[in-house]
C-alpha cells in the first residue's frame, strides 16, 4: 500500500497544533519555476500554474527542494523568522497540495506545519512588497466575517475572537491550534486571500468569496469532510468510523471508512492527517500503486520511508493495509494503526495467509 | 388593465410648476380608486409621472413599498412621500456580501427604517428585508410598534438572536408569517419558538431552516397542530425524522415542507409510519431540508412527490442511482437545486425523468477541491438541456466546460433568463480546445434573446464582452470574476447593454477609463461593484466630482498602497452620501 504519508495536510490542519512558518509548504510550490517573488499565494504574474499546466509543476518544484527553508520552527504567534525567503508562498493549487511530497523535518520538539492552505505567515513584508509587481491584479486581501482563521504570526496582530476570527491584513496569517471544529477547518482555506492575475490564469488559487458559495452552504456541503474529523457522536447508518493510531503521535485520529473507496483515497487522507508527524513513506506493499505520486525524484527521496499503515481486523490481528480487496477491508477493520516498518516486518506473510483463508 | 389609459392626459411632468393644469375630468377619488388596483411598481412608477394630480393620487394610493438599495433613498424622503405603506422590502448589502467581500459593520441597518415606520406606518403588515443587519432591538421594536404586523421575512440578514425573535413571538397577535431564510446567527437559542402564546394560531409560513438551534419539540408540535391554515413549514435539522412524522399528521395541508435531519434509525414500523404520513401529504409543491437523508430513507418521500414543482436538495448530497430513483416520482419537477455529487450520470437522469423542468441549481459539494470529486461537467449539463427543454434559469458549478457545449446547450433552450455558469477554477478556458471561453457566451447572448441574468466564468477576453454589449439587450444583471484583457471589455458593456441595471465586477483588469465611460449609465443603474480591478483613488475621486447624484464609496484593505480603490461601491441616491458610513468606508 501506501501512499507516502508525506504532504501537507488537508482540511485538518487547524486541528494540529502547530506555529507559525509555512515556508516550507510554500518552497516547494513555486519554487521550481525559477521563482520570483510572489505574494503568499503564490501566484505570480507569470509563473503562477494554470489549470493546464499544473501537473508539471510538481516535477519541478521537486528539484529544488529547498530543505532549510522546510525547517520547522519553533516560535510565538507575532514573530517572524525574519531570514525567511520572501519567496515562499503557500501553495496555490489544490492539486499540488495532495501530492506534494516534501520532506518536512520536524523541529526537535516535534511541531508540526500546517498545510499550506492556512499558513502563509512569512510572506506579510514579502507581500507588501511585492504588490506593486502585479501587474493586473490585486488581491482582495480583506477576509473577515465568518472566516475561521486565527491570525496569529502577522504583524499588525490580529483579533482571535474564540474560533471565528474576523480579521484584515494585507499579509498573511499562520493557523494556531484552537479547538476549532472540523467545518470550522474547512473555512480556514477558504479564507486565504489571493491575487489573481488576469493575463496568466490562477489555478486553484483560494481566494476570498471564490467560488462564490454562500456561507451557510459551505457549513452543510463541509459535513462529509465534517465526519472525518469529528470524533461521532452516534454515527449514522452510512458511516463507519475508525480510531487511527501512528507511532509516536501525541494523539489519535478518526476516520470515516465509508467516505473512502479505495486504498488510494484513505491513504492520502491519512497522509493529509498525519503529515506533521512523519517523514518518509509507508511501506508501499499491496495498494495500488500512486500514479499520482510525482515522479523520480521526490519518489527516490521518500522511498526508504520508515512507515507502515496497518490494521487491526475482526479477529484482533494486525493486518497490512491493502492486502484484500477493499469491501473486504472495510468489512473487518477495526482500527488502524500507522507503524514504523521496522515493527511491520513479518506482518506480510500472514495477512496473505489470512486472506487465503478467508477467500 | 387600467381604463385611465384611454384618457387623453397631456403628459406634463409631474412636478410641473408651469401654467395651471387642465381640470381632471374626474375627482380625486375615483383616480384613487382606480388607481389603487394597480400593483406593479413600473406601472406605478410611469403613472406618477404622467401629470401632478396622478403623482399625488399615486402616492396616496400606493401600499407597498419597494427599495432595492436602502441607501438610494432616506427614510425621511420615502415618509414625506408616501404615507400609506402596509407592506416594505428593503435590500441592503451588495450580494457580494454573500461571500465575505464585505467587513462585518458595513452598514444596511434597519433600525433607522424602523423608527420611522412605527412613526409615519403604524398599521405596517408586512417587512421583507433582505441582506440587512437586524438588530434585536429592532426587532423588539417592530414587535411592539404594529399591532396589525403581519408578515416578517429575514432573508440573508444577521444581527439578532433569540431575544429579538422571542419579541416578535410574544407580542405580534396577528402574526401570519415568519420567515428566517438563509439567516444564519451564532447566537441564536431555541426559546423563540416557546414563546407563541396559546392561543395564537394564525401561522401560516413558518422558516427557520438556517437557524443552528434546538427548539422544544413539543411546543412546535403544539403550534403545527393550532395553525390550521399551516401551508410553508420548515424545519432546521434539531427535528428528527420520527418528529417529523408527528408534525405531518397535524399538517396534511402543506404545501411546502422543510424537513429536519433525515438521518434516524427507524423501525420499520416507523418507516411505514412515516411513509404513510408523506403520502398523505396531497399538496406538497415543495420540498427542502432533507439534511442528511441517504438512500435507506429517501424512499419515504415518494408518495408525496407527485404535485411537487420545487426539489430543493441543496443540503443533502446525493449519488446519482438514489437521486434517479426519486426523480421518477417527480414529473411535474419544474425547479430543482440539487449537490453536484449527483454527477453527469444524475443529471442525465433529470433529463430523462423531468421534461418540465425550468430551473436548476447545482451547486458544488467540494468547491475547494480538497477531494477532488468529479462533480458534473459539460456533459450533465447537455444532457439536462436535450431532455428539459424548457429550462430558462441555470446556476451551474463546474470544474470543466467547453464553449461548443455551452453553443450546443442554448440552442436545445433559447429561453434562458438567467444563465450563470461557474467554471470553479478562475481563468480556466476550454478544456478541450484551450481556448477562451469567449464563444460559449457569445452564443448565449445571441441565441437567448430574453436573456437578463448573466455570470461569465472562464478564461474569457474582451471579445465576450463585446459580443454581450452587442447582443444583450435585456440584459439587467452581470457578474464577472477573473475575465476580460482590458478596459474596451467594460465600456462595450457600459455602452451597449440598455437595460442593465446591476453590475458587480472583481479581479478584472479594467481601470478607471472603464469605470468613467460608464459615468451617465450608472444613474440608470442600481448599482456597480468593483473590487480588485485596476481602479485607483484618483479615478474614483473623478467620478465622484463629476456626478453628484452617484454615491461613490471605496473600501480599501490595510496596507495597501494608497492609491490603489480595492472596492468600489457605485450607486445612485437621492438621499446623498451615507451618514452611517463606518470608518473604513470613504464616500468620495
Amino acid at each position: 500500500m501506501s501512499p507516502p504519508l508525506l504532504g501537507v495536510e488537508g482540511q485538518d490542519q487547524c486541528n494540529v497544533s502547530l506555529m507559525a512558518s509555512s515556508a516550507s509548504v510554500d518552497t516547494v510550490s513555486q519554487n521550481g519555476l525559477g521563482l520570483k517573488e510572489r505574494n503568499y499565494l503564490g501566484l505570480s504574474d507569470c509563473s503562477s500554474v494554470d489549470s493546464s499546466g499544473v501537473s508539471s509543476v510538481p516535477e519541478e518544484n521537486k528539484n529544488n527542494l529547498n530543505l532549510k527553508a522546510t525547517e520547522l520552527r519553533l516560535g510565538l504567534p507575532g514573530s517572524q523568522s525574519p531570514e525567511r525567503d520572501p519567496d515562499f508562498s503557500p501553495l496555490s493549487s489544490v492539486k499540488l497540495d495532495e501530492k506534494q511530497l516534501f520532506p518536512l523535518v520536524p523541529s526537535k520538539d516535534g511541531i508540526c506545519l500546517l498545510s499550506p492552505k492556512t499558513v502563509v505567515s512569512g510572506n506579510k513584508r514579502g507581500f507588501a512588497d511585492t504588490v506593486d509587481g502585479f501587474l493586473e491584479s490585486k488581491s482582495t486581501i480583506f477576509t473577515e466575517g465568518n472566516w475561521i482563521f486565527n491570525a496569529a504570526g502577522s504583524d499588525t496582530g490580529s483579533k482571535l475572537a474564540g474560533n471565528m476570527l474576523s480579521h484584515r491584513s494585507s499579509g498573511t496569517q499562520s493557523t494556531i491550534k484552537t479547538d476549532v471544529p472540523a467545518k470550522a477547518s474547512q473555512e480556514c482555506d477558504n479564507k486565504i486571500n489571493g491575487s489573481n492575475t488576469n493575463s496568466a490564469p490562477a489555478a486553484k488559487a483560494q481566494v476570498v468569496g471564490w467560488p462564490p458559495i454562500r456561507s451557510f452552504r459551505k457549513n452543510t456541503l463541509a459535513s462529509t469532510s465534517k465526519n472525518n474529523d469529528e470524533v461521532d457522536g452516534k454515527p449514522g447508518p452510512g458511516t463507519l468510523f475508525v480510531k487511527v493510531s501512528m507511532d509516536g503521535a501525541p494523539y489519535l485520529r478518526k476516520v470515516d471508512l465509508k467516505t473512502y473507496s479505495t486504498y488510494q483515497e484513505l491513504s492520502s487522507a491519512l497522509e493529509k492527517m498525519f503529515s506533521c508527524f512523519i517523514i518518509g513513506q509507508c511501506g508501499s506493499e499491496g495498494a495500488p500503486s500512486r500514479e499520482t505520486l510525482s515522479e523520480s525524484k521526490l519518489k527516490d527521496l521518500i522511498h526508504g520511508s520508515e512507515y507502515v499503515l496497518t490494521y487491526e481486523d475482526k479477529d484482533g490481528d494486525w493486518m497490512l493495509v491493502g492486502d484484500v480487496p477493499w469491501e473486504m477491508f472495510i468489512a473487518s477493520c477495526k482500527r488502524l494503526k500507522i507503524m514504523k516498518g521496522s515493527d511491520a516486518i513479518g506482518l506480510a506473510p500472514r495477512a496473505v495467509e489470512k486472506s487465503k483463508v478467508r477467500n | 388593465m387600467d381604463p385611465d389609459q384611454s384618457e387623453d392626459s397631456p403628459s406634463n411632468s409631474a412636478n410641473s410648476h408651469g401654467p395651471t393644469q387642465p381640470q381632471s375630468p374626474f375627482p380625486d377619488e375615483v383616480l384613487e380608486k382606480v388607481l389603487s388596483f394597480i400593483d406593479s411598481r413600473k406601472d406605478r412608477s410611469s403613472v406618477s409621472l404622467v401629470r401632478k394630480d396622478w403623482y399625488n393620487a399615486e402616492r396616496w394610493t400606493r401600499s407597498k413599498l419597494f427599495i432595492g438599495n436602502c441607501y438610494s433613498v432616506s427614510p425621511e424622503i420615502v415618509a414625506r412621500r408616501f404615507p400609506r405603506i402596509k407592506s416594505v422590502t428593503l435590500k441592503g448589502k451588495p450580494r457580494f456580501s454573500d461571500f465575505n467581500m464585505l467587513p462585518r459593520d458595513w452598514g444596511a441597518n434597519v433600525h433607522s427604517w424602523l423608527v420611522m415606520f412605527a412613526k409615519v406606518y403604524p398599521f405596517l403588515e408586512e417587512l421583507r428585508l433582505k441582506r440587512m443587519t437586524v438588530t434585536d432591538e429592532s426587532l423588539e421594536l417592530l414587535a411592539k410598534s404594529f399591532p396589525r404586523f403581519k408578515a416578517l421575512t429575514l432573508s440573508s440578514c444577521d444581527g439578532f438572536s433569540d431575544n429579538g425573535l422571542k419579541a416578535i413571538a410574544s407580542h405580534c397577535r396577528n402574526l401570519t408569517e415568519l420567515d428566517i431564510q438563509d439567516s444564519v446567527t451564532d447566537d441564536v437559542g431555541g426559546g423563540w419558538l416557546s414563546c407563541f402564546p396559546e392561543n395564537f394560531a394564525s401561522l401560516e409560513v413558518l422558516n427557520f431552516s438556517s437557524l443552528n438551534c434546538e427548539v422544544s419539540f413539543d411546543d412546535l408540535e403544539r403550534l403545527v397542530g393550532r395553525c390550521k391554515s399551516l401551508r410553508v413549514l420548515k424545519v432546521n435539522d434539531s427535528i428528527t425524522l420520527d418528529q417529523l412524522r408527528r408534525l405531518l399528521v397535524h399538517a396534511p395541508q402543506l404545501m411546502e415542507l422543510g424537513t429536519g435531519s433525515f438521518m434516524q434509525e427507524l423501525t420499520p414500523r416507523q418507516y411505514e409510519d412515516i411513509e404513510s404520513a408523506f403520502s398523505n401529504c396531497r399538496n406538497l409543491q415543495v420540498l427542502s431540508g432533507l439534511w442528511e437523508a441517504t438512500s435507506l430513507y429517501l424512499p419515504v418521500l415518494y408518495g408525496a412527490c407527485a404535485s411537487l414543482t420545487f426539489l430543493n436538495l441543496s443540503d443533502v448530497a446525493l449519488q446519482s442511482s438514489e437521486f434517479a430513483k426519486l426523480l421518477v416520482h417527480c414529473p411535474n419537477l419544474r425547479r430543482l437545486w440539487v449537490i453536484d455529487t449527483v454527477e453527469d450520470k444524475g443529471l442525465e437522469a433529470l433529463g430523462s425523468s423531468c421534461p418540465l423542468l425550468e430551473e436548476l441549481r447545482v451547486f458544488p459539494s467540494d468547491p475547494y477541491d480538497r477531494h477532488h470529486r468529479d462533480g458534473v461537467t459539460e456533459l450533465g449539463f447537455l444532457a439536462v438541456s436535450r431532455g428539459c427543454r424548457k429550462l430558462r434559469y441555470v446556476l451551474y458549478f463546474c470544474r470543466r466546460m467547453t464553449n461548443a457545449a455551452v453553443v450546443t446547450i442554448v440552442q436545445n433552450c433559447p429561453d434562458f433568463t438567467h444563465f450563470r455558469l461557474c467554471i470553479m477554477t478562475p481563468g480556466q478556458p476550454d478544456y478541450l480546445t484551450n481556448e477562451p471561453m469567449d464563444e460559449a457566451f457569445a452564443a448565449v447572448v445571441k441565441t437567448c434573446t430574453k436573456l437578463k441574468r448573466l455570470s461569465v466564468s472562464g478564461l474569457l477576453t474582451d471579445l465576450t464582452f463585446e459580443y454581450i454589449g452587442k447582443y444583450a439587450k435585456n440584459l439587467e444583471t452581470l457578474s464577472v470574476a477573473f475575465a476580460g484583457s482590458s478596459d474596451w471589455g467594460m465600456q462595450c458593456v457600459l455602452e451597449g447593454c440598455p437595460k442593465l441595471r446591476k453590475l458587480e465586477i472583481r479581479d478584472c483588469p479594467f481601470g478607471n477609463a472603464a469605470l468613467l465611460s460608464g459615468r451617465e449609465k450608472y444613474e440608470m443603474m442600481r448599482s456597480l461593484w468593483m473590487s480588485s480591478c485596476n481602479v485607483t483613488m484618483k479615478g474614483c475621486r473623478l467620478l465622484a466630482r463629476e456626478m453628484p447624484r452617484l454615491n461613490v464609496e471605496v473600501i480599501k484593505d490595510e496596507g495597501n498602497d494608497d492609491g490603489q480603490a480595492d472596492r468600489v461601491y457605485v450607486y445612485r441616491s437621492v438621499a446623498g452620501p451615507r451618514r452611517d458610513a463606518p470608518p473604513f468606508v470613504l464616500t468620495l
